[in-house]
């Protein structure tokens, strides 16, 4: 298993709330190897997005361990987490989450902006990103002044300019019209092989999870003794 | 993308409030700006170089206002000593200089005073290392023919559109409707000295006498002189300007005049020796001047200093202080626009924090905001300011007569940008603290 990207050893999320104990996530383990596809599916309040979050470093588990490229993940501080999302994850929202009143290329810029790169090179590594999701002559674009789809490409440019070793898709059609749909998957899967990263994708649809090589089912994660 | 555009974008998204905020702060600083140019012109003005002379004498009363009549032209004219007085302080072994001062007249619309006095007081230097300059025309002389001669002040030269042989009448008591009959002639205009000179209309000493109603009747004057001798009595003399219809007129502008009958405002002492041996000749005379029972002297220089520290210095301070109060509201509507802005940006600051974002970047730009909109607000304050002052100047000039220049700049100027900068730090504090500690989850989420 040294050859995992993602190690995860019986991780608990459990929330306070009042009096009430949440068990967001219950012993889940799982592992995905460098280059690999997964799907992750499950109903809503399955804990998807406590899984997502955990693995994208943006929340620390209650219980267990979190190793992403063999460091302990679930140790570090909020800093070092960010660095880490910073260098080797991209995040692709269901809700785009570009910051408004932005134009694309500087939406773009931001990750290389955190990691201090030349203001030159951010400008071209961004002008480049934004080619390869086929938006030039978009740059200066507002979000505001781009349609679900073009947002969308701009946040998939946004989410592999720094070039991660994990992209992690939540939903990333949802917002999207049907006829975009396909593009925008096409788009994420085609850069994410040709670039060697690894993609974990939440989807409800089971079409969509059907491109992928593993799909992992959150319930699943819950019940351990159902597990393969 | 760097600090400072994230920083100005966001500002941008919300460039109501941010533009109101900083003009608040713009609007302090010009305040700001304001008081301390007047303060620079008004410290200036009372600063310990604002007259040339050692000791003033005048009237028994108060000394503070024979200080504002002699170097600034302002207040009521106290009463007058006999001219006698002046004649025996002029014999005086330290005395190196006694120019003498009549008041009480102005001009004919009251705008400028009249001071009736000697040539002499042309060839002194009317603040250290100051001589006077003419811009026109030439000075006072004690020949017979320039008794009716006037030497004019630059503002009063500009203000009337007076030329040398300019000839004008002067109110009596600064009563616009008593206008002597005889009339003066302007011999000189002086060059501007931004001091109260500017404002002042110098008549030469014997013409003001030679106008019928000044000079004080013979009989009144000999019983005051022979009251004075027997040091019974402590009669001030009657003001020229005041002086009522008690008594009979003898003289006539065209005869001559006794001594007694003339009468001297102030006089303008100017003491002999080095600098050290007048302050101390000063310290040693003023108690025993103001032992007797006819004059006062004063020592302008502490009693301007006085004036500076009791009114002009605390009403400096008060301007100030309430300036950098206004500026500290303005920094706390900064503070609450800036925070009111946090919840909106939640989400914004935990996209940031999700790309990378380090906790002391996003607290960073935070601050950042905070010192780009006091920075601006403070720069575009200075132009106001300097525009306030530009504007008002004249305003202020006319109605107080006190000179500004609206092109000084003043050396604390320089401390308000490194304020502003503290002041923004401050301010952007707690807001910047509050997105370092965003909960990035959350954020996302929310």
């Amino acid at each position: 298993m040294a050859s995992s990207l993602i190690e995860v050893r019986d991780l608990w999320k459990i929330y306070q709330l009042g009096d009430v104990e949440v068990q967001a996530l219950r012993a889940v383990s799982l592992d995905i190897a460098a280059a690999e596809f997964v799907a992750v599916m499950g109903s809503s309040g399955s804990g998807k997005s406590t899984f997502m979050n955990i693995v994208g470093c943006l929340d620390q588990p209650t219980r267990g361990t979190y190793r992403l490229n063999g460091v302990d993940v679930s140790t570090l501080s909020s800093d070092e987490r960010a660095t880490i999302r910073n260098h080797q994850i991209g995040f692709v929202f269901q809700n785009f989450n570009l910051i408004p009143r932005t134009s694309a290329i500087e939406n773009v810029e931001l990750p290389l902006f955190y990691s201090d790169v030349a203001i030159n090179e951010q400008r071209q590594r961004a002008r480049d990103a934004l080619a390869l999701v086929g938006l030039v002559g978009r740059e200066n674009h507002l979000p505001n002044q781009l349609s679900g789809g073009q947002q969308q490409r701009v946040a998939i440019a946004r989410a592999l300019v720094n070039r991660p070793s994990l992209l992690l898709a939540d939903e990333p059609t949802a917002n999207v019209d049907v006829k975009n749909q396909q593009t925008i998957l096409d788009l994420i899967c085609g850069a994410c092989r040709e670039n060697n990263v690894s993609l974990l994708m939440v989807t409800h649809s089971l079409e969509v999870a059907g491109r992928f090589q593993r799909v992992e089912k959150l319930q699943d994660f819950n019940q351990p003794e159902a597990a393969p | 993308m760097t600090l400072v555009t994230i920083a100005a974008k966001s500002i941008r998204q919300r460039w109501l409030a941010s533009s109101l905020t900083a003009l608040s702060i713009a609007l302090g600083v010009a305040l700001m700006v304001a008081v301390l140019v007047i303060n620079g012109v008004v410290t200036r003005m009372f600063s310990q170089n604002a007259t040339g002379f050692d000791m003033i004498l005048g009237a028994k009363g108060s000394s503070m206002q024979l200080v504002l009549n002699t170097i600034y032209f302002l207040d009521r004219p106290i009463e007058n000593l006999p001219y006698t007085e002046y004649l025996k302080f002029k014999q005086k072994k330290w005395v190196a200089h006694a120019i003498p001062f009549a008041l009480g007249d102005t001009t004919e619309d009251g705008k400028f005073r009249i001071v009736g006095t000697i040539a002499e007081y042309f060839d002194l230097e009317y603040i250290p290392g100051k001589k006077f300059v003419l811009q026109e025309g030439k000075f006072l002389t004690d020949s017979e023919d320039a008794v009716f001669h006037a030497v004019i002040g630059a503002r009063v030269a500009r203000a009337y559109g007076w030329k040398a042989g300019h000839q004008f009448p002067i109110a009596h008591g600064g009563n616009t409707a008593d206008i002597h009959d005889e009339k003066f002639t302007v011999a000189g205009v002086l060059a501007p000295t931004g001091l109260p000179i500017d404002r002042a209309v110098f008549i030469n000493y014997d013409g003001f006498y030679k106008i019928s109603g000044h000079e004080k009747p013979l009989q009144e004057a000999e019983i005051e002189e022979k009251a004075r001798r027997d040091k019974e009595l402590m009669i001030p003399a009657v003001q020229p300007g005041t002086s009522g219809p008690a008594g009979e007129h003898k003289a006539s502008g065209k005869e001559t005049m006794s001594d007694k009958q003339k009468q001297v405002t102030a006089i303008l002492v100017r003491v002999k020796g080095s600098d050290l041996e007048r302050s101390a000749l000063v310290y040693l005379m003023l108690p025993l001047i103001n032992k007797g029972s006819v004059a006062q002297a004063v020592n302008p220089i502490f009693q301007i200093r006085k004036l500076l520290d009791d009114v002009v210095g605390n009403i400096r301070t008060m301007l100030l202080v309430m300036t950098v109060l206004i500026i500290i509201v303005s920094g706390v509507g900064i503070f609450v626009s800036i925070y009111n802005s946090m919840a909106d940006r939640k989400r914004e600051i935990a996209i940031m924090r999700a790309l990378g974002a380090r906790r002391r970047t996003v607290f960073s730009v935070i601050v950042a905001e905070s010192i780009l909109l006091c920075a601006g607000g403070g720069l575009l304050g200075l132009v106001l300011g300097h525009g306030l002052v530009f504007v008002a100047g004249p305003i202020v000039e006319s109605r107080s007569d006190i000179l500004i220049d609206p092109w000084f700049f003043e050396r604390q100027e320089l401390y308000i940008l490194p304020a502003l900068l503290v002041l923004a730090i401050i301010v952007g504090l707690v807001p910047g603290l509050t997105a370092y500690r965003a909960d990035v989850a959350k954020g996302l989420s929310d």
